[in-house]
């Protein structure tokens, strides 16, 4: 497994350099006067990339913690949209308030409603032994179900998070306003990720999951609750995903749509696989992602292709088969994922 | 577990759905009392607007045979232990071929230009039901993550296909595209001799399509429980290892499902082009694949099941818009308790939750399973 966690891990740093590289320079040299420089490689399309990243990244993490613990988590796109919807009422609900607390309650709602979508799947998966497969697509239909029925569409969210400069760093040319005059649930996202990852490997949690999503049975005879751990982080999950909704309504746009989601659960999937179920390989496919679509959303701005805008509009989802297909071989799941487990006891 | 003469599992399945039901419709209730609206009025509409009247039934009839087919599509799929969340991109891929044969071949006798749309609608699903089938044997991509993305590949291309172009941005229009539609993107009406005749003209508008759904329906159950293929299929679902080692071809198995999956969301979609809307749009197709999945589960993934499943479904599909007539209550909410259905029947040990009602399982439907 490490050797594979080193190779994703490589391909994200890879992937993150080359693009810095060619940003710095497109800016300094003579390269950012071509067109197609500009296109994929300016300041613009770049930061595209970051924004339409973060909330892959949230829901990738979801997908690693619940996946790492056993649980197959295919409900990801419900959560977010239930996050987002929650995001979307909070933050009407508190319009009044100054803006930074209305921000920052709705926050707490979105992550809460997220953990309880979280709890629900949990629920569904292991108590009820539902087909976690089945489980995950319900939420999904119950979230676009729900979200559209108290949906009220004359409500309007006023304000969302500006970009906080981080003093000093973001002065630094190309890279400071790449990566440090951002939002704060972009810091957020970017942080948790080494947070996960540092977790995973060098906690007693981080072990203690491993262990119930490798080798349930050899977990429990080691005296680790497997069940709870694994309602634990699938709640965690729930709550994760629920931010990636809550990006895209107190960050992203400013304002909730039925559907707003459009697959980004998927492809914060996809992610997980593409990374090997490793945080920081998981990062770097959620890059990818968010850079086709940044390519994509420059293609069609710039006009520069021949090609229909559909099809151009198709790269982010044949980018994504493509990945899961090219790459899934030398991939490996916990080896326990989407398995029920029941305790020696019986429960 | 005894099983006595009266007590076959079919009737606990049918307690249990029914059951399944209630509770979605209480728990649907509860959510309209929570917007300050009257249930029984809403299910009174529902029921008014679907059963209600001759035109009533009608509708509920039409409304069924999408459900019928994608529901067998999510099926045939879960028999070779596959999901299937692609029936909506394989729905549109078929539906745009069958109106590429449809709005060609001019002069062609009904009954052959029918059945060449047919054909072709079929084969639109069938391509896109197999290629996530080769992937998942050639490289091991997970059919789930492939079929979703190729939904949204599908929503791109059939648009494309009808594209009304701009010249603003300098945009040529797609090639099924109806000049005389001006701005909006939609194709051209399929020639008369492509439309299925009509069982019951307008008003009640049901279409020969029916008939077609309900035979799809036997053809499934046939090969599904006749057939050779059919047995592997499902040996293959339930035991891939011992499926091997018997000899099966696992890979042509697998893709042959998934071939066949789609080849069903196909036709729903030709037929329902071909009976009814005579023509593409890009909005077409909605919620089918999901409502598939619903529809599959909810009759377990048997031919039979899915028909009465979609008798339920056509019924809410139908008596929605009434319902929201007469009481207010968003339609909406039908989505909320089709997912609530879809929870309590896919996870059955929420009912058994209930002491009182584990007795009754017991005693009425023989004992209920661990």
């Amino acid at each position: 497994m490490s050797t594979l966690t080193q190779a994703t891990s490589r391909f994200t740093l890879a992937l993150t350099g080359l693009l810095l590289v060619a940003a710095a320079l497109v800016h300094f040299t003579q390269l950012g006067e071509s067109e197609w420089m500009q296109i994929f490689f300016g300041t613009s399309a770049l930061n595209f990339t970051l924004r339409a990243a973060v909330p892959l990244i949230l829901g990738a993490m979801s997908g690693i913690l619940c996946e790492r613990s056993g649980i197959v988590n295919i409900g990801i796109e419900g959560m977010m949209l239930a996050g987002a919807f929650a995001a979307f009422v909070a933050k009407t609900a508190t319009n009044a308030w100054p803006l930074m607390s209305s921000l920052i309650f709705a926050v707490i709602v979105t992550l809460l409603v997220g953990a309880a979508m979280g709890l629900l799947h949990a629920l569904f998966s292991i108590r009820f032994r539902m087909d976690q497969i089945i489980s995950g697509t319900a939420l999904i239909i119950l979230a676009q179900g729900v979200t559209a029925y108290f949906f009220d569409r004359d409500a309007i969210a006023e304000g969302k998070f500006g970009a906080i400069p981080l003093p000093g760093l973001s002065e630094i040319p190309v890279l400071g306003p790449l990566l440090f005059h951002k939002p704060p649930l972009t810091y957020g996202a970017l942080l948790l990720v080494l947070v996960v990852a540092f977790a995973l490997a060098r906690t007693r949690w981080g072990l203690r999951t491993r262990a119930v999503g490798e080798h349930p049975r050899a977990a429990d005879t080691m005296g680790i609750n497997v069940l709870r751990l694994r309602y634990l982080n699938t709640a965690l999950g729930g709550a994760l995903a629920g931010l990636g909704g809550g990006f895209l309504v107190l960050e992203a746009v400013g304002q909730f749509q039925e559907g707003m989601t459009a697959g980004r659960g998927f492809i914060a999937l996809a992610a997980v696989i593409f990374g090997n179920w490793n945080p920081i390989g998981a990062l770097g496919a959620a890059i990818l992602f968010g850079y086709t679509q940044a390519v994509q959303n420059e293609l069609l701005l710039a006009d520069a292709f021949a090609l229909p805008r559909q099809f151009v509009s198709m790269l982010p989802y044949l980018v994504t088969i493509v990945a899961v297909s090219g790459f899934v071989g030398r991939v490996r799941p916990p080896a326990a994922a989407g398995q029920p487990y029941a305790t020696e006891a019986g429960d | 577990m005894t099983v006595g003469l009266h007590a076959g599992p079919w009737r606990q399945t049918l307690l249990i759905t029914g059951l399944a039901l209630i509770s979605a419709l209480l728990i649907g209730a509860a959510l309209m009392l929570l917007l300050g609206h009257n249930p029984l009025e809403a299910y009174q509409g529902l029921l008014q607007g679907s059963l209600g009247s001759a035109k009533g039934w009608a509708t509920t009839i039409r409304k069924m045979v999408p459900f019928i087919l994608t529901g067998l599509s999510v099926s045939i799929a879960f028999k070779a232990g596959l999901f299937n969340i692609g029936a909506a991109g394989q729905f549109l891929m078929g539906t745009i071929c069958a109106v590429a044969v449809g709005v060609n071949f001019e002069g062609l006798p009904p009954p052959l230009h029918i059945t060449l749309a047919l054909l072709a609608g079929m084969g639109g699903g069938i391509l896109w039901g197999a290629i996530p089938g080769v992937l998942k044997v050639t490289t091991g991509a997970h059919e789930v993550i492939v079929t979703i993305m190729l939904n949204y590949v599908a929503a791109l291309f059939t648009g494309w296909m009808v594209y009304a172009g701009s010249t603003q941005r300098n945009a040529r229009p797609g090639p099924l595209w109806d000049p005389s539609a001006l701005a909006v993107s939609e194709s051209r009406d399929i020639l008369v001799s492509a439309q299925l005749p009509w069982l019951l003209g307008p008003p009640y508008r049901v279409h020969l399509g029916i008939i077609l759904a309900l035979l799809a329906a036997l053809i499934a159950w046939w090969l599904l429980e006749r057939t050779t293929v059919g047995f592997e299929l499902k040996a293959v679902g339930q035991q891939p290892q011992a499926a091997r080692y018997a000899g099966m071809r696992v890979g042509w198995i697998t893709i042959l499902a998934m071939g066949l999956a789609g080849a069903m969301a196909g036709l729903a979609g030709t037929i329902e082009t071909l009976g009814l809307n005579h023509k593409f749009a890009p909005e077409f197709g909605g919620n089918v694949g999901f409502d598939g999945i619903t529809i599959a589960l909810l009759g377990q993934t048997s031919p039979l099941g899915v028909i009465a499943a979609s008798f339920l479904f056509g019924v809410m599909d139908a008596g929605a818009s009434k319902m929201q007539f007469e009481s207010g209550v968003p339609s909406d909410i039908i989505q909320v308790i089709q997912a609530l259905i879809l929870v309590f029947v896919a996870a059955p040990a929420i009912m058994r939750q209930w002491p009182r009602l584990r007795m009754l399982l017991a005693a009425w439907g023989g004992e209920a399973e661990k």
